[in-house]
């Protein structure tokens, strides 16, 4: 073998190494991405056909990776600008609806209504079929800063970073989305009642 | 700040403070406001709760979908 062919072959090699390894990093953050990718979404199919997109794009794309950065931030930024290009410009425009003024004002309504004071005892009054109902009612520019954060556990500078967008608009969706998430819940939980 | 003024400020920083994005001086303060006051440490309690009650309330991936993703990746 000339030196030349045997420099390409050394290269191909290494260059197979590191695509596996990028692959079983990737795979092996696919439960986190999952989450984040099923709090962004309507439903489990959808939610699994964006994985899939994603995964696939990421495998296709490794090469713009780069190592040493946080692949899982990369990872789920593959899976929001899908979602965002799979026709969610259709949706309605961010939610405009006005929002009770207090922070506190879930705790506050379910305390009134089953006369309890412990927290754990006032959160029973909700459902994680309350949790999901609510937050597909989020609309997605406020849910998608939701999700990461509450879901992803991602900071506001890497929810910013992953989003492109400011982190003074990470923190102001992230308020105005919780603010809108709790209502929903009010209304589910109480309300309903 | 009177007692006032702090739970005021508490609820301004709730947020960020589960979110742990306060200031080293901004946690601190908060905290041991927190210690003393029972009427913003059970309503911190109830965010915290919260919050980890939307994180549950995500189902896990199925195995059967780890695996199509497994068999995306390009075969060598």
């Amino acid at each position: 073998m000339s030196e030349t062919s045997s420099d390409e072959a050394r290269r191909l090699a290494d260059d197979a190494r590191e695509r596996v390894r990028f692959e079983e990093e990737a795979l092996a953050l696919a439960d986190q991405v999952y989450r984040v990718a099923r709090g962004v979404s309507r439903s489990k199919e959808e939610a699994e056909d964006l994985m899939q997109d994603a995964y696939a794009r990421a495998f296709r794309s490794w090469r713009s990776f780069t190592p040493g950065t946080n692949l899982r931030a990369w990872l789920l930024r593959i899976v929001t600008n899908l979602n965002i290009d799979r026709g969610r410009r259709a949706q309605r425009t961010p939610d405009q609806q006005p929002l009770e003024e207090t922070d506190y004002f879930l705790y506050n309504r379910l305390e009134a209504a089953t006369g309890e004071t412990e927290e754990e005892r006032v959160l029973e009054r909700l459902s994680q079929d309350n949790v999901a109902e609510a937050l597909a009612a989020v609309p997605h520019d406020f849910r998608d800063v939701v999700v990461l954060v509450d879901i992803g556990d991602f900071s506001y500078a890497d929810a910013a970073q992953i989003l492109d967008i400011p982190i003074g608009t990470v923190m102001s969706r992230l308020h105005r989305g919780r603010r809108i998430l709790k209502q929903e819940l009010a209304d589910l939980a109480v309300d309903a009642r | 700040m009177t007692a006032i003024d702090l739970c005021d400020w508490c609820e301004q920083v709730i947020q960020e403070y589960v979110d742990r994005e306060l200031t080293e001086a901004e946690m601190k303060e908060a905290e041991s406001h927190l210690e003393t006051c029972s009427h913003c440490r059970k309503r911190y309690l109830f965010e915290a709760s919260l919050r980890r009650y939307v994180r549950q309330s995500v189902p896990a991936m199925s195995p059967e979908m780890k695996a199509r993703l497994s068999a995306l990746r390009i075969e060598l």
